[in-house]
């Protein structure tokens, strides 16, 4: 039977799985608009709406702070690359030497493995204010130090310590005849790891990777603790001014707005790894 | 008699036969092998000649895998010696790096690196522990590649072949570095039945090559046609020995006829 043309078997199949779909699509529909209209009834009848709709939702405001507020997000997009590219470098760094055995290398697996301890353990916020206020305390110059690098430090500091274990749990999904494979063409330990192991591990992790960087994304915001004019200190400052809190808001969109990419490169790259595992692990 | 794993008894062993000393490659001696208080290996003697092959023949868990990894410097020994062209390679002392570059091996799956071409793998080892320039070893790659009938696929990533293909390029991989011995470990025992013969035709072929082969294998069919010598390890220790027509057609020890028995009875020779 040629694919041209189908016998009348398939055919009226055909017809029933159609019809089934146009009728899921069309219950989709439904149940998608109701469920927004209840939403935007409840929330608009509430008693307070209109005075909420007045602090948060204030057209004017925003369009008003929306330049500052603009301004300051260039300053976390900025902060956000710095802050990205060293915690994988030293979370890298930190993964390999947990994995390496022998006594020579004692000292430094123990070190990496209390950094990680520490560092996962401790609140962001309580960190940045350790680092930011803790670190200008002890003199090292005369000058001022910017709070946005201290605030960077911060960051990469806790993100590191995370990151890290998500390179050391790829790092060790790598099944161990690879690396046995890699010896036994005689390559080193180091040629292994950097020409075997760790492409194989990285390949691995980029999905959860890149959640860490959504999380990473919005947690740039938290350096206007320390005082730098960032989004959210923008959005502060404009909030204060106008007594109203639609900067807040348009900095919240911001966010989203900048984050929505990055979350749907995750969902392509779990989709893609998803499917290389699917179609046949390498015998 | 009793036929204690331990003790080994000498007094069956066949003499060496037309083997000369000087021909010997790989020459263990009384080697040991313990994971904690589990001894795999028990004294474990045996010699690779110039140009042969020796089969590995045992049931599972008697060890095979074990031997070889520990013929190719890949796990720390217990005790014993193991010299290749002479030389103790059991010496801690000794570059294990550059002594496994000296070995080639393939094992019973997973050996291609998934996210390297299939040419990649193969140039590997020439061009980082070698040395090769890159425009050499690759040209020396495409001409491996051809040889085991793999020159369409040079470009493609391992997951893209049939097992069988697989294998066969793990094969041109390990033989890339020209190596001193191949240790094969059940290089077929993971494929289906109609992808083996590709793949020990190539072991044959490399076999009349004069290749120097160590190999563990189930395919008692193929150690008897292709093999110069075949060892039995029973439970950690050679229990009997000798030209493959021997050990797999009037082998004298019980264990090994009851080895036998269990094979023929699954189909295998
Ligand atoms: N890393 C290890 N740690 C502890 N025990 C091990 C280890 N590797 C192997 N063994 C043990 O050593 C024994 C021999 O294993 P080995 O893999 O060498 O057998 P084999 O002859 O290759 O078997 P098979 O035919 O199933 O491949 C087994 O009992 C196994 O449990
Ligand atoms: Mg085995």
């Amino acid at each position: 039977m040629s694919p041209e043309q189908p016998t009348p078997l398939e055919l009226s199949r055909r017809r029933l799985r159609a019809g089934r779909s146009r009728r899921s699509t069309l219950t989709a529909l439904v149940s998608t608009l109701v469920f927004a209209a209840v939403l935007y009834l409840g929330v608009t009848n509430a008693p307070g709406w209109p005075r909420t709709q007045a602090t948060f939702l204030s057209p004017q405001v925003a369009w008003d702070s929306l330049p500052r507020i603009l301004e300051g997000l260039w300053l976390n997009i900025r902060v956000l690359a710095v802050a990205a590219v060293c915690t994988l470098v030293l979370a890298l760094v930190l993964a390999v030497l947990r994995t390496l055995r022998g006594p020579v290398w004692l000292p430094l697996r123990l070190l990496a493995t209390g950094y990680v301890d520490l560092f996962r353990g401790v609140p962001l916020i309580v960190l940045l204010y350790l680092v930011g206020f803790g670190v200008p305390a002890l003199r090292f110059t005369d000058s001022r130090i910017n709070p946005v690098i201290l605030g960077t430090v911060a960051l990469v500091l806790t993100y590191a310590a995370y990151v890290s274990e998500v390179f050391r749990a790829g790092i060790d999904s790598v099944h161990p005849s690879q690396r046995l494979g890699a010896r036994s063409l005689g390559l080193s330990y180091g040629q292994s790891m950097k020409l075997v192991v760790l492409p194989q591990a990285v390949r691995r992790v980029t999905p959860p990777l890149l959640n860490d960087f959504v999380a990473m994304q919005k947690d740039v915001g938290l350096i206007s603790l320390l005082g730098p004019l960032d989004a959210v200190r923008a959005a502060q400052i404009a909030s204060q001014s106008s007594f109203n809190f639609t900067p807040y808001v348009v900095a919240a969109l911001l966010f989203v707005l900048l984050s929505v990419p990055t979350a749907r490169l995750a969902d392509w790259a779990t989709a893609r790894a998803a499917q290389r595992e699917q179609s046949g692990a390498a015998l | 008699m009793p036929l204690g794993p331990v003790a080994r008894d000498t007094s069956l062993d066949l003499p060496p036969g037309p083997r000369r000393k000087e021909d010997v490659v790989l020459d263990v001696r009384g080697l040991v092998k313990a994971y904690d208080d589990a001894v795999v290996l028990n004294g474990i003697d045996l010699t690779v000649a110039e140009h042969e092959v020796v089969t590995l023949i045992g049931s599972s868990g008697s060890g095979k895998s074990t031997l070889l990894r520990c013929a190719g410097v890949l796990e720390p020994i217990s005790d014993g010696q193991i010299l290749l062209d002479d030389r103790d390679i059991s010496d801690p002392r000794i570059d294990a790096d550059a002594v496994r570059a000296r070995f080639g091996v393939v094992f019973q799956a997973y050996n291609l690196f998934p996210h390297m071409t299939v040419l990649d793998n193969v140039m590997l080892a020439p061009r980082v522990v070698h040395g090769v320039p890159p425009k050499e070893a690759r040209a020396r790659a495409e001409a491996l590649l051809a040889r085991v009938g793999l020159a369409d696929k040079a470009g493609a990533y391992p997951d893209r072949l049939s097992g069988g293909q697989q294998q066969r390029a793990a094969i041109a991989r390990a033989i890339a570095v020209e190596p001193r011995v191949l240790l094969l470990d059940e290089i077929t025992s993971a494929l289906d039945p109609e992808l083996v013969g590709e793949v020990l035709g190539l072991v044959r072929e490399l076999a009349s090559g004069g290749a120097t082969i160590l190999m563990a294998t189930h395919e008692m069919g193929f150690a008897k046609q292709v093999a110069d010598h075949v060892v039995f390890l029973d439970q950690g220790v050679v229990c009997e020995e000798g030209p493959p027509a021997q050990v797999l057609g009037e082998p004298t020890r019980p264990r090994t006829q009851e080895f036998l028995r269990r094979v023929i009875d699954a189909g295998r020779l």
